[in-house]
């Protein structure tokens, strides 16, 4: 008994002890210096690397937010007249809205889409398996591809009116993608079928931790299942909600890509992200400061999702492990 | 470790039959309309274009054909170049494969460093890193294309592999830094004690037992680098852009009628790769999903 505990006790030493034999090999030589300094070493290019092209550029981008710049990097600073200029304009008001449209509906959509196939996923099913590989295969698709495909399946003329309407709803009318006021959702449905998936993976996932002892007791006092799901399981399952959740703020904060395939912003510029705000502004219309704020605002509302998480994730990671 | 789905469910079977075939009913019907649109593509991309414009997306195709497929390949315009998408899928192709390769080697190395050779400090770089998987690469597009301008490596595939690298190095160690969380300090100690090195404890002890975490990563990086348009855009131009870049441009290439047949043709050849990765390794891609979502 006794040298289990010990055993344990040396597995759970810190693994910076395993850096010691470093002084055995000693100082003096210079041989020696190198080995001990090796681990630095090789971490430092990912470690400069991210310093530059991630933290460097961003300060970097921050800094053109506040100059003239135009079609090329100016350095006379304005102060926050692009942040004024790009609060004012109006295709920046469209896409905060759209921002505001598709972030709500993609993330109640997708959570309310994968959570109720997880837990039908979770019954017993036979052929799980390949149930769960048809539902999560969108995600491995270039956004494009998504994009792509649902601008075919969404056409009004060839689409799915069209199949409806061979089926014989005569009056069935589905143009939403050429209709400037429903065009947003139109990148909501894209979105929830790309991403519902990898959502009901993370559910399914959470759904299998659940303590089963727990489930056992509520069934034999006589809960009936769905009562043992919304009073048992579901709550147990907040912190894959809060994951979903900041992981599909974030996709839809950064998303473009899907945007530009399905309806290029369009029809006017009804369809308008932050992202291809940004991107417009940037790289055909030449006002880098434009795009230079539009991409530090964006920054700001992902690092203000990001980071407590991350922080609350990393922290519990270590604090479980000690 | 985080949770997988692979674990035995725990649901007891408790509803009376016909609740079982409302279960298997609905799950059909998800299933049905998860597979329409890879369904309507395939379909669409075996057709003549008259059959296009007559019928309706779900019909099969009275004549099938494969000369959408070809056409995309040889023939479809991208912009004004008319030769077809093969030089955009070999552009993708030498463009992922580097940086797929070394950002994967990287990362190992990075993970092996952060959790076998800690250091002050070492934490602290590590969610600085990790933050860098999260940002909206619209931060660094304006100050990327000056840099990759004044290196002389703008719109070359160095340049991709390059932006590629830098913004997928987060990912990679990442995984390998959760992956050898778990790897006991025991074997590394010993290897110590028996005289080994920095660089053999890794490729003896670590690396032989490092399969899963590499298939991960490396099916990760190529899904992600594959599907990438964002920089392709950005950073390419003419015939040097990626696949995705070309797809895009296939379609919105309005010269004439529209060849239905033959954008969804690019689009089920841009989509193969990363399909078929997914087909044979999708495990692999799901605990790559989880670990960039759900840690510990």
């Amino acid at each position: 008994m006794q040298t289990t505990v010990m055993t344990e006790q040396e597995a759970r030493a810190p693994a910076g002890s395993v850096t010691q034999p470093a002084a055995r090999v000693g100082w003096s030589s210079p041989r020696g210096w190198l080995q001990q300094q090796l681990p630095r070493l090789v971490l430092s290019p990912t470690v400069v690397i991210t310093l530059v092209f991630v933290y460097g550029f961003i300060l970097w981008t921050l800094y053109l937010s506040f100059t003239r710049s135009r079609g090329i990097p100016s350095h006379e600073l304005v102060g926050w007249l692009n942040y004024q200029r790009v609060w004012n304009h109006p295709r920046w008001s469209v896409a905060l809205h759209n921002l505001a449209v598709f972030g709500i509906l993609y993330i109640a959509l997708c959570l309310v889409l994968g959570l109720f196939i997880a837990i039908l996923l979770d019954q017993r099913i036979r052929q799980e398996g390949a149930l769960r590989a048809i539902y999560l295969y969108p995600m491995a698709l270039s956004f494009i591809v998504t994009g792509t495909a649902w601008k075919w399946m969404l056409n009004p003329g060839l689409g799915l009116e069209k199949l409806f309407k061979d089926w014989g709803f005569a009056n069935f009318k589905f143009d939403w993608i050429i209709d400037e006021r429903m065009a947003i959702y139109t990148v909501v449905i894209a979105g929830v079928w790309q991403a519902s998936g990898f959502v009901m993976a993370m559910f399914l996932a959470g759904l299998r931790g659940v303590d089963q002892d727990l489930i056992k007791a509520a069934s034999i006092d006589g809960a009936s299942l769905p009562r043992i799901y919304r009073r048992i399981i579901i709550p147990q399952l907040r912190p894959v909600f809060l994951s979903a959740v900041v992981i599909l703020a974030h996709l839809a904060i950064k998303s473009y890509e899907l945007v530009v395939a399905l309806t290029g912003g369009g029809p006017g510029y009804a369809t308008e992200m932050p992202s291809t705000f940004m991107y417009a502004h940037t790289f055909t219309r030449s006002q880098l400061g434009w795009g230079a704020a539009s991409a530090t605002m964006m920054l700001l509302t992902v690092a203000a999702i990001m980071v407590p998480y991350l922080y609350s994730e990393v922290r519990t990671v270590r604090s479980r492990r000690q | 470790m985080a949770k997988t789905w692979e674990t035995p469910q725990m649901v007891q079977e408790t509803g009376f039959r016909w609740s079982r075939v409302v279960v298997y009913g609905l799950l059909v019907f998800f299933g049905a309309v998860y597979l329409l649109p890879l369904l309507v593509m395939l379909l669409t991309s075996f057709k003549p274009l008259p059959e296009i414009y007559a019928g309706n997306m779900v019909a099969l195709p009275r004549h099938w054909t494969v000369e959408p497929w070809v056409n995309a390949w040889t023939k479809a315009c991208v912009g004004l170049n008319c030769n077809g998408i093969k030089g955009y899928f070999w552009n993708s192709i030498q463009m992922t494969v580097p940086a797929v390769v070394i950002s994967t080697g990287m990362g190992l190395l990075n993970g092996y460093v952060l959790t076998k050779w800690r250091f002050r400090g070492a934490n602290v770089l590590f969610g600085l890193i990790l933050f860098g998987c999260f940002i909206p690469f619209q931060i660094v597009l304006i100050p990327m294309a000056t840099f990759l301008g004044r290196m002389g490596i703008a719109s070359s595939t160095t340049g991709l592999v390059f932006v590629h690298v830098v913004y997928g190095l987060c990912f990679t160690t990442l995984y390998a830094r959760n992956y050898y969380m778990a790897f006991p300090d025991e074997l590394v100690k010993a290897a110590m004690i028996d005289g080994a090195r920095f660089f053999s404890i890794f490729r003896r002890v670590l690396l032989p037992n490092s399969g899963p975490i590499i298939i991960v990563a490396v099916i990760w990086q190529f899904t992600n680098i594959w599907n990438d348009f964002l920089f392709g855009a950005s950073f390419s131009t003419g015939t040097s852009a990626p696949m995705t870049v070309a797809l895009n441009n296939v379609v919105m290439t309005s010269t004439g009628e529209r060849e239905y047949n033959v954008h969804m043709a690019a689009a089920m050849i841009a989509a193969l790769p990363t399909l078929m990765v997914y087909v044979f390794g999708g495990r692999y891609f799901v605990r790559g999903l989880m670990a960039g979502s759900v840690k510990g």
